[in-house]
């Protein structure tokens, strides 16, 4: 059995009187708790971060993802004639799975953000849109482009890509920047709990030396101290991840108008993630103060 | 048993011991004498691994301390018992509990029967559930000794046990270590008190040992 095997069977079976020898100290313990619960406070809010950019990077890939719009402007009185045209070139085009004009309502909803309620479409010089579906090969858009300006020259093309890749680019981007930053908590936490180990650490000298002393092998005098630093990093990311999953069902539900915001949080089984935060937790401290233990044992004779 | 073979220890620049050969037999006592500063303290810690030698060399059983694990070292300071000038216990936890560390450190059973028993040896029974700082000097002695023989050494090494300690607590300690010598146990002890030498040599066949100019010399014959 390898030394770490047999220190986390010993970290998990707990040895009373191995956890008797090093005296209680307070500040240390209370720290090292403190210190796991808000990072793991933060960790479910970064992950929950990352997970709605992840979504929303699906979600504007897949809903313009094989899309396309055609913006007819004309004469009101030849518009008509203009978007049955184009509509003519769209069935024969290879790769287009429909097309549809929007009828007046439609625009004028997708107008009322901006301009209010009862627009008066037919006063104002507002193109015609042609909502395009592509068929899973897709459609040929500079063949289309440069047939529409043969054959209709007011209809312009716009399969989104212009604008589509930056925005899942940034999706992506903050996607990746909540995974940096949950990598960034944990190597926070474990130097924080280092520095917490190595402080009991300094403050029990005497008691390591006395262990020493009697013939006590540096895994009996490291265990003390890594199973009381573990089981408080533990205890406190459990905590802290509770605590940030109820600060996550508090937020607003997600709904069309809220948009990214009141999409932050967890959805479906993605509420079982934030639940590895706190084994996570005791692992890093586990780590770390195991090794911080066996550093400063290595300094003593 | 434990062996010096012309062992120096250095510090600060400057030699504090030199030229040191000694055996210490098994079953021997031995005292070991000189001026404050001359070294007792370094000798002893020579002898349980906490100081190494910068030439020479110490052997417990034929093996180099030097060239042992960490893990070894801790293997074998279970078979020497140290009783500390300064008596260093873990101050929160009570008096029993400090004298059984040895054992439970090594992962092995605690008779409460057998540490009660040895606790009325030093005469500290009534005292079991007391903690360390609230003992008396002398009480703090006898724990040390106490602690220092629960895993029933081979070797027992005292640091000035009586240095703290009024006339008549100082022989009964000297009591208790001529007991153990009397069941084999090898011992060593560091101390400047002649009238205690005296004593002890009037129990059993002692040899005193003195440090004087960074050398051990036997000095036993005079006094």
């Amino acid at each position: 059995m390898t030394p770490l095997i047999a220190a986390l069977r010993d970290l998990l079976a707990g040895d009373h009187n191995a956890d008797r020898v090093v005296p209680p100290t307070g500040f240390t313990a209370r720290l090292t708790s403190f210190t796991a619960g808000a990072m793991a406070f933060l960790a479910v809010f970064a992950l929950a971060l990352s997970l709605a950019s992840g979504r929303l990077a699906n979600r504007w890939s897949s809903a313009l993802a094989q899309r396309a719009t055609i913006r007819i402007s004309a004469p009101a009185d030849q518009m008509a004639a203009q978007t049955a045209h184009v509509l003519d070139i769209l069935k024969t085009t290879p790769g287009v799975a429909s097309a549809t004009a929007l009828t007046d309502a439609e625009q004028r909803k997708l107008l009322e953000p901006w301009f209010g309620p009862n627009l008066p479409l037919d006063t104002l010089p507002v193109p015609r849109l042609i909502d395009i579906h592509e068929t899973a090969t897709g459609f040929d858009a500079d063949g289309l482009k440069n047939r529409l300006a043969a054959e209709a020259p007011g209809a312009v093309l716009d399969d989104h890509t212009r604008w589509r890749r930056p925005l899942v680019a940034a999706a992506d981007r903050l996607r990746f920047l909540g995974l940096i930053s949950i990598l960034l908590i944990g190597g926070a936490t474990g130097a924080m709990i280092t520095l917490a180990a190595n402080a009991a650490l300094a403050a029990n000298a005497q008691v390591i030396r006395v262990l020493r002393l009697i013939g006590a092998r540096d895994a009996y005098i490291a265990r003390a101290f890594v199973r009381r630093f573990t089981l408080r990093a533990l205890a406190g990311a459990a905590v802290g991840t509770v605590l940030g999953m109820l600060a996550m069902l508090l937020l607003p539900a997600a709904d069309d108008a809220g948009g990214f915001l009141t999409g932050l949080g967890f959805q479906g089984v993605s509420w079982i993630i934030p639940l590895f935060i706190p084994p996570l937790a005791g692992v890093v401290s586990f780590a770390a103060t195991r090794a911080a233990a066996f550093h400063t044992l290595r300094r003593l004779t | 048993m434990i062996e010096f073979q012309n062992v120096a220890y250095s510090y600060g620049g400057g030699e504090l011991l030199s030229e040191i050969t000694l055996r210490l037999s098994p079953g021997s006592f031995h005292f070991l004498t000189g001026p404050s500063g001359a070294g007792k303290s370094t000798f002893l810690k020579l002898c349980y691994g906490e100081l190494h030698p910068t030439a020479g060399r110490v052997t417990l059983e034929d093996r180099d301390l030097r060239a042992m694990s960490r893990d070894d070292v801790a293997q074998m300071r279970r078979r020497i018992g140290v009783v500390h000038q300064d008596c260093q216990f873990l101050d929160h936890l009570p008096l029993v509990e400090n004298v059984a560390l040895p054992l439970t450190a090594a992962g092995q059973p605690v008779s409460p029967e057998d540490l009660f028993d040895l606790l009325s040896w030093v005469g500290l029974k009534s005292l079991a559930d007391h903690l360390p700082p609230s003992l008396s000097g002398g009480e703090r002695q006898r724990a040390a000794l106490a602690r220092a023989v629960v895993m029933s050494p081979d070797v027992i090494l005292a640091d000035e046990p009586t240095g703290n300690l009024d006339w008549e607590m100082s022989l009964r300690l000297l009591t208790l270590l001529v007991e153990l010598n009397k069941m084999g146990k090898t011992i060593l002890i560091a101390t400047h008190d002649l009238n205690l030498i005296r004593s002890a040599k009037s129990q059993v066949p002692a040899r005193v040992l003195r440090i004087s100019n960074r050398r051990l010399q036997l000095a036993g014959s005079d006094l």
